[in-house]
């Protein structure tokens, strides 16, 4: 791509997936959450991909299939957490530790210490769901994209 | 002739849609709201969520989720087994 394309790349891949890290984290307070902030994550690292070609990435195949498969087992796991009670059951919220804090019913400025294994499953399926979007992305245009570029 | 019968199961198709649309109900009134009400009164106090949307989709209906996640491995490892390279 020409220089222009490549200095906007430059310029938005970060403010990308800090928009998409941002969605994550959040994700238990504002709308959005692990699959949306993980594709506008995602979407960044498509823009890579169309900026500066897929061979720049080419190397980072085996990153991504082993945080796909991080992300899938990081929420299983988070959902045998509950097992004693429920599958999926949520045992972190409310105890006071980790994630614990209590909500009131009704509007409230929000809390990010709060909701239990949700933040934490939303960061797993965050990073799942960009590893997969951007495998899939990067896949595509390995395999399209060889000669004309 | 083909391109009749790409016609008429074009129109046959948005007819039905149409036809559904017609006896769609009216946008925010459900027949029965007892799941809402239970989401919106207990969402906050039982998972200590602000995000109703978020305490359902991890929460209540976690199961759901993990299905989620497995069609979206199936789809990767599906793409990236139709798309390897053969040996060069």
């Amino acid at each position: 791509m020409t220089v222009v394309v490549r200095t906007i790349a430059r310029v938005l891949l970060p403010l990308s997936l800090v928009f998409g890290g941002y969605v994550v984290m959040h994700g238990h307070l504002t709308p959005g959450g692990g699959f949306q902030g993980g594709a506008v994550a995602a979407s960044g690292l498509a823009m890579v991909v169309v900026a500066f070609g897929a061979d720049r990435l080419a190397k980072k195949k085996g990153l991504l299939s082993v945080l796909e498969s991080l992300g899938g087992v990081a929420f299983a796991a988070l959902g045998f957490l509950g097992l004693g009670l429920t599958f999926f059951a949520n045992v972190l919220a409310k105890t006071g530790g980790l994630f614990g804090n209590p909500v009131p019913y009704g509007p409230n400025p929000g809390d990010l210490n709060t909701a239990g294994t949700l933040p934490l499953m939303n960061w797993a399926v965050g990073f799942k769901v960009l590893a997969g979007l951007g495998a899939v992305v990067l896949l595509f245009a390995l395999f399209g994209g060889e000669h004309d570029r | 002739m083909n391109r009749w019968l790409a016609i008429a199961a074009f129109c046959l198709a948005g007819g039905f849609l149409i036809f559904g649309a017609t006896t769609l109900r009216p946008f925010g009134e459900p027949k029965r709201t007892e799941m809402d009400d239970y989401f919106n009164r207990f969402s906050q106090p039982e998972v200590a969520a602000n995000n109703a949307v978020t305490a359902i989709v991890f929460d209540y209906r976690g199961y759901d989720t993990l299905g989620e996640a497995t069609v979206l491995f199936t789809a990767v490892t599906g793409v990236a087994l139709v798309l390897r390279r053969l040996k060069k």
